[in-house]
């Protein structure tokens, strides 16, 4: 299962995570391979983000554990928020920031950079400030950034839960493309058409618990659980 | 009345004259601020941001702890200095007492918990915004720091410019510390105090104007920086 140099699979072991006795994310346990673009689909406050930025070391679990194969797999992923947060600088060094924090030299840096503008089609604005840019733009540097970084795993929070529709197609486009240069791809959305274009398999949060894990073809037909039923349908009737 | 208009045109026609005691006054005046005012800001930034991305236990307490500085009494500030330094005191053999350096110490310590304190609200802010992302990106909080330096540089600028304010503002530390010495520690508010008390109107009269002009003109910079950091998000 585990390649070599891999920081996949990612496990999840009873995870919780609980504000005043509450608990919103409730003892998840989940393994994510190499492989399937995967969607983490659920409600407003199923606890989707939570879960993600669990996973991604950015927020520290009340119990379980978040498990990865290496010893430093921070290195090795990314992430894209839902809203994207740009540094005060242009588009251009925004991305060299990143890679500087790698320990990227300028000239590797500006090598890399300049690819991923390119493949991200913003070569055009890279010179301006990046806050300045229409939010799909600034969601397109935020994945364009990310990916210099050549992450095994990207996680994506929501990412096109603020742009129009032309904007989120180019998103998706971008997402494919990363999947399909090989980077594990988990992303959270609540837009069941968004699941239906991206998700090769579906996890299925509602209220901080697992409903339930299938592939995309079967969720969309025949969903496990009565909770991914009702959401099927209650997207129907809208 | 006629004593009043006719001290008021007379600290025109010093000012306008570019009367050489007048401006001996003022330049001293300025070398003392902008000197404490460079001082606190190299020492007061880094701390604001620090404090605003560090968790340490303590935290809290250091906060509140530098923002009940911002409202320390100039004069015991002086009085502080002015022990640290007599000749009697810890640093006496320095022979600093009643110089310029001894005004611009103690006007740092005034101003830095002033810089520091509104540069941790301003660091606080942005970090609130950047720390995710930052630290998806692999980026320490102490790594954070020249980051937020450098992106919330216009917004800092104002805490900077509170502290200039601040040091030119105040009169009692740098009459204790300075002694308000003729050619040597006179700066603008000491002779306002001064002047003002022997009867010399136009004199203090004249001071006041150009002190009132710098404050002026700090605070319409910070309004308009305040108000393009809204308008670019900057
Ligand atoms: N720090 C916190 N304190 C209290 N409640 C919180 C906190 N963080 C999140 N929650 C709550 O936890 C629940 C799950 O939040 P989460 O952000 O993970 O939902 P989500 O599935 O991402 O929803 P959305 O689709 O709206 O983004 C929500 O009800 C939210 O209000
Ligand atoms: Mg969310």
């Amino acid at each position: 299962m585990t390649l070599p140099g891999s920081i996949l699979p990612l496990k999840l072991i009873d995870l919780t995570y609980a504000v005043d006795g509450q608990k919103l994310v409730q003892n998840l346990t989940l393994e994510f391979t190499q492989g399937p673009k995967t969607l983490i689909l659920g409600p407003n406050g199923a606890g989707k983000s939570l879960t993600l930025r669990m996973a991604h070391g950015l927020l520290k679990p009340t119990s379980g554990q978040v498990q990865w194969q290496q010893r430093h797999p921070q290195r090795h992923q990314a992430m894209v928020f839902q809203r994207p947060v740009m540094l005060r600088r242009s588009a251009a060094a925004n991305i060299d920031y990143a890679l500087g924090l790698k320990g990227l030299g300028k000239a590797e840096a500006a090598e890399l950079r300049n690819e991923v503008l390119a493949k991200t089609g913003l070569s055009g604005i890279a010179t301006r400030p990046a806050r300045v840019l229409s939010i799909g733009e600034q969601q397109r540097l935020a994945i364009a950034r990310a990916w210099a970084l050549r992450p095994q795993v990207l996680f994506l929070d929501e990412p096109t839960a603020s742009l129009d529709p032309k904007a989120t197609r180019a998103i998706e486009d971008l997402i494919e493309t990363i999947h399909a240069a090989g980077t594990k791809i988990i992303m959270s959305t609540h837009d069941m058409g968004q699941a239906k274009r991206l998700a090769d398999e579906i996890i299925f949060l509602n209220q901080g618990v697992l409903s339930e894990r299938t592939a995309a073809s079967d969720f969309f037909t025949s969903p496990h659980s009565a909770e991914g039923r009702a959401f099927l349908e209650g997207e129907l009737l809208l | 009345m006629n004593d009043f208009s006719q001290a008021f045109s007379l600290s025109l026609d010093l000012i306008f004259s570019l009367d050489a005691r007048l401006a001996e006054i003022v330049l001293l005046s300025l070398r003392v601020s902008l000197s404490a005012v460079l001082i606190a800001t190299l020492i007061g930034l880094p701390l604001g941001a620090a404090l605003a991305t560090l968790r340490f236990p303590g935290r809290r307490t250091v906060n509140a702890f530098l923002s009940s500085l911002m409202g320390l009494p100039p004069v015991v500030v002086g009085l502080v200095v002015y022990l640290l330094l007599s000749r009697s005191g810890p640093m006496g053999s320095l022979g600093l007492l009643f110089t310029p350096t001894a005004m611009i110490i103690a006007q740092s310590l005034l101003i830095t918990p002033i810089i520091a304190s509104l540069a941790r609200q301003v660091s606080e802010d942005l970090w609130g915004e950047y720390r995710d992302q930052l630290t998806s990106l692999g980026c320490e909080p102490l790594r954070a720091v020249p980051t937020i330096l450098w992106d919330g540089r216009y917004r800092l600028t104002t805490a900077v410019l509170a502290g200039f304010g601040r040091a030119t503002a105040e009169v009692g530390a740098v009459m204790i510390v300075g002694g308000n010495i003729d050619h040597v520690t006179r700066v603008m508010t000491t002779t306002i105090a001064l002047e003002t008390s022997k009867g010399n109107l136009s004199l203090a009269l004249a001071l006041g104007m150009i002190l009132i002009t710098l404050s002026l003109t700090i605070n319409v910079a910070t309004f308009m920086i305040r108000d393009q950091v809204k308008g670019e998000s900057l």
